[in-house]
């Protein structure tokens, strides 16, 4: 590692060594700069230390231990990925229903060497931003607006790169007065026959039919330390467990976690995070999602857009047939 | 952190069941949840499982649907061999197979659904239809394949569909597997919209989360029974969310009517003639 990345401010119970090790070290290499010796072979061993300690902490992570990663504070979010890879973003809003949903980003933009349409949920960074997005939970109007753009999208030929981080479609008044079930069931039928390449990313939380809204597609990949899932754990252990005390067992049960649902065929790639996941370094979280879509895209353009839509069908029409015998 | 970790609310569980539809006990008479009447069940079950004083509906099995809404001996079930396999392993309180085998050894059925052809008024038509009595309704792996067989079905022979919905959800015990299900069935339900074919939507008491947002919400023509609840988000959750009382009537049938979210509301008394007058009108 070249440059001693600063620690974050907020800590994770599993995360709390590591964050010691990473003051210590910011804390000898500004005395080395301030004081002008030279502490090299200290520095040195504590990065190695701390790279040790970073990959055990990493390679061990439960599930319920990825779900705090995909949920913590400084985990890039849609905006962020839109600032660091989407090249001249261009925002766009209106539904053309009932009103703009900040929880739904949409616009175009450029991806590698493509003009894409990006669909994403964003939480808000701030408690300002986080309350204007619902902390990521989505109305109706966001998903019909999600919609609107793609099939603009469609009809201009440019493929949609869709960004899942949402707890779930936003359950209030409003919402079901507004037919959020509606909304999200029309856009599986619709991202299942939009004729124009999709590929959806899990970047943080992909909580059940709320992520699913903008989830359909040729291409689904995951983030390393994203989870996805029918419902949250918390909600899970309060019903099958009756109590919400046992999160973690029902994250593990849940199945939940990027490389679980490789397994199980429900992705098709996970995108590798940086060593002790892209909180800490933003960037290479972003490289390794812009290389993806590049790729993907390129695999995707070559196909006839009635190939593309009948092999995405055809994807979609396996999903589950294991879990069932005859 | 204040995040919304209950949002995704994809079980009917979490959320108050109306006290009005338990499931009905046995015996020769039962009381009316609704008026409160004595009635005798031989009576109600010949009034297609309805309340003779006050039209309350009562929750039927699928098996019971069928037998009611079809011409008699008509249904010619198809797929009913498909079992669930836990390819999760999944284990609470309880392990999911054993749940299962305690589900399957309670209704006769291998899973939460029932589907085939059979005619209305002697037309044919494909028909799926959910069953409560089995794990809440909740759709996992087997339901979201039955429903997409007849879907493919129906587009293939060119029939009028009509999936009669009755579900807490999707089903926990399979997770995203379940959820991916939702996307399967509205992927089937695209081509068959294609194609041109008829989608009868009848959403029944309870039907929520992803079942609603999913086939239930994409019907050519959506009808719902009278007083189903039927939403995407339990009550429960949605009251503990913004921590307030819900108005009077929320997520009723008539409640999504008025929001123009439904077509009409068919007693249950009046859906053989519904169902064959829609498919006489659409030429099907
Ligand atoms: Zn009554």
């Amino acid at each position: 590692m070249a440059k001693t990345p600063s620690p974050p401010a907020f800590s994770l119970e599993f995360e709390k060594p590591i964050l010691q090790l990473e003051k210590e070290l910011a804390n000898l290499v500004n005395l080395q700069e301030t004081k002008d010796v030279d502490y090299a072979a200290e520095i040195n061993g504590l990065r190695t230390h701390l790279t040790a300690l970073l990959k055990k902490t990493y390679q061990n992570l439960s599930a319920w231990e990825t779900v705090q990663v995909a949920r913590h504070p400084a985990r890039p979010q849609t905006r962020d990925y839109i600032d660091m890879i989407v090249k001249d973003f261009d925002e766009v809003h209106g539904d053309r229903t009932y009103g703009d949903d900040k929880t739904m980003v949409t616009g175009m933009g450029r991806i590698g060497g493509h003009k894409v349409m990006v669909v994403g949920h964003h939480k808000g960074r701030d408690t300002r931003e986080k309350i204007a997005c619902n902390f990521g939970c989505a109305h109706p109007e966001g998903y019909r607006k999600a919609l609107a753009k793609m099939q603009f999208a469609e009809k201009f030929g440019l493929p949609v790169v869709t960004f899942i981080d949402t707890p779930g479609a936003y359950p209030g008044i409003g919402s079901e007065e507004r037919g959020v079930a509606e909304a999200i069931a029309v856009n599986l039928r619709e991202m299942a026959r939009l004729k124009t390449p999709i590929v959806c990313l899990v970047i943080g939380e992909g909580g059940s039919g709320g992520a699913l809204g903008i989830g359909v597609g040729d291409r689904l990949a995951m983030l390393q330390y994203a989870w996805y899932s029918v419902i949250s754990p918390e909600g899970c252990s309060g019903i099958l467990w009756k109590g919400g005390a046992n999160a973690a067992d029902a994250a593990e049960a849940l199945k939940l976690t990027s490389k679980s649902l490789k397994e199980l065929g429900v992705i098709d790639e996970i995108l590798e995070e940086p060593l002790g996941a892209a909180h800490r370094n933003p960037r290479a979280a972003g490289d390794s999602i812009e290389k993806y879509v590049d790729k993907t895209l390129r695999e995707l353009k070559r196909l006839p857009l009635d190939k593309l839509v009948d092999e995405r069908y055809e994807k979609l029409r396996k999903l589950g047939t294991d879990a069932v015998t005859a | 952190m204040a995040t919304l970790h209950n949002a995704p609310a994809s079980s009917w569980e979490t959320s108050t069941t109306p006290r009005k539809n338990v499931d009905v006990p046995e015996g020769l008479w039962l009381k009316c949840p609704e008026c409160a009447a004595m009635i005798y069940r031989k009576i109600m079950e010949e009034q297609e499982h309805t309340c003779p004083e006050c039209r309350h509906h009562f929750r039927v099995t699928a098996q019971q649907r069928i037998t009611c809404l079809v011409d008699p001996g008509s249904f010619e079930e198809m797929d009913a061999n498909l079992a669930p396999s836990d390819p999760l392993k999944f284990t609470d309180k309880k392990a999911y197979t054993k749940r299962l085998a305690d589900e399957q050894k309670k209704t006769g059925s291998k899973d939460g659904l029932r589907a085939g052809r059979a005619f209305i008024k002697g037309r044919p038509l494909m028909i799926a239809v959910m069953d409560f009595a089995f794990m809440a309704g909740s759709m996992g792996a087997v339901v979201g394949e039955k429903i997409t067989r007849a879907v493919e079905r129906a587009t293939r022979e060119n029939l009028p569909l009509m999936i009669i919905s009755c579900s807490g959800g999707a089903r926990m015990q399979e997770s995203t597997l379940s959820l991916m299900q939702m996307a399967k069935t509205s992927a089937a339900l695209a081509r068959f919209h294609d194609a041109g074919g008829l989608f009868i939507s009848l959403l029944s008491d309870p039907t929520y989360g992803g079942v609603t947002a999913s086939f239930a919400m994409l019907g050519d023509v959506i009808f719902a029974e009278p007083k189903a609840m039927i939403g995407f988000a339990g009550p429960r959750v949605i009251a503990n969310t913004i921590r307030a009382e819900l108005p009077a009537g929320f997520q009723t049938a008539e409640f999504l009517q008025e929001k123009g979210f439904i077509d009409k509301i068919v007693p249950r008394n009046e859906l053989r003639s519904q169902i064959a007058r829609v498919i006489d009108y659409c030429n099907k």
